[in-house]
């Protein structure tokens, strides 16, 4: 009620668009340590049971006319088999399950998180940064197991003059060590800011005169945010395919 | 009055990041615009291009969004 009141003074809206993201223990009101169970914990784990749901129970029939559950799963599992096998090529097949997890988690907890009242997992950093970060470290440690010393050559563009080869090279370097950052905080992002737009329209609709043009703005909004929470699954997935594919044949 | 200016500094620092957003808008606009003028020239290459269309518009978005977490920390953690 504080922050409620403390937002209506100061920006002139009834809440805060920010106020979704606060993350609250579950049980009482105490401070939220490492082992806390919050409202992050309680989405993330109906995240988990919902792919358990959608993919186990989908295919436990395994009959030859599938049912919908079983066409669903099927389709995600090729959606994401040929785009890992499009990008990486054909032995980057066998980190499939890895891509797969990690695709299925992004894009249901995205999707669970547009329901009124829900906590989107993703639109945190926090989250998303432990995502971005352990793509970063496997993606690294399996370049130099594969490769070698040779995984620097992806640093080193043998195709450009000699002489600028060691300016391409720092630059490389850098954006190589951006990756976990734009990797982390593109998804986090187009979450959070999504979500925070539809919040301030919702704040907009107590104003009587322009309600209706509010929630017609919010419904576009809504379309908007399921495109996005899909592409950016898609795009999340498919980056790291590209990083795959740099680890594996890192020669420019 | 020294917060207050601090404060003023805030909130244009946040508007200001906010024309980030207008080269993002370039960016996904022209890789969008130059992905359709390609795929309408040569149709039947254009199913294998799309991931690359999706890499490209992520790409350029990373940065309009950087330009939305800037004014982030400026409102909210600085």
């Amino acid at each position: 009620m504080a922050t409620e009141a403390q937002g209506a003074e100061e920006g002139g809206l009834v809440f805060h668009p920010m106020d979704q993201f606060i993350v609250k223990p579950l049980f009482g009101m105490g401070e939220v340590g490492a082992f806390t169970i919050t409202n992050v914990t309680l989405w993330m784990a109906l995240t988990v049971v919902c792919i358990i749901l959608l993919l186990v129970m989908g295919t436990s029939r395994r009959a030859i006319v599938p049912s919908r559950s079983q066409s669903i799963a099927e389709m995600m599992y090729g959606f994401v088999y040929k785009m890992v096998e499009d990008v990486t090529g054909k032995d980057g097949v066998k980190y499939f399950p890895y891509i797969m997890t990690l695709f299925m988690f992004i894009l249901v907890s995205n999707f669970l998180g547009l329901l009124p009242m829900a906590f989107t997992t993703t639109s945190h950093i926090a989250v998303t940064g432990v995502l971005a970060m352990m793509v970063f470290l496997a993606v690294t440690i399996l370049g130099f197991v594969k490769n070698g010393i040779g995984f620097l050559g992806l640093f080193w563009v043998s195709s450009a003059p000699l002489a600028l080869r060691p300016i391409l090279a720092l630059i490389e370097v850098i954006s190589y060590f951006v990756r976990p950052v734009s990797h982390s905080i593109r998804l986090a992002g187009n979450m959070m800011a999504g979500h925070a737009v539809i919040k301030v329209f919702a704040a907009f609709a107590a104003i009587a005169a322009i309600s209706p043009l509010s929630i017609l703005a919010i419904t576009a909004m809504y379309g908007l945010e399921i495109l996005v929470s899909g592409i950016q699954a898609y795009v999340f997935a498919i980056l790291t395919c590209v990083y795959l594919k740099d680890a594996l044949h890192p020669a420019h | 009055m020294e917060g207050d200016i601090a404060q003023m500094g805030q909130f244009i620092g946040a508007g200001l990041a906010s024309v980030g957003m207008g080269g993002a808008a370039v960016g996904v606009g022209n890789v969008a615009g130059n992905y359709l003028s390609g795929a309408l020239r040569n149709p039947s290459a254009a199913a294998s291009q799309t991931a690359t269309l999706f890499i490209g518009i992520a790409f350029a978005e990373a940065l309009g969004i950087f330009s939305f977490l800037v004014a982030l920390l400026l409102m909210f953690a600085v």
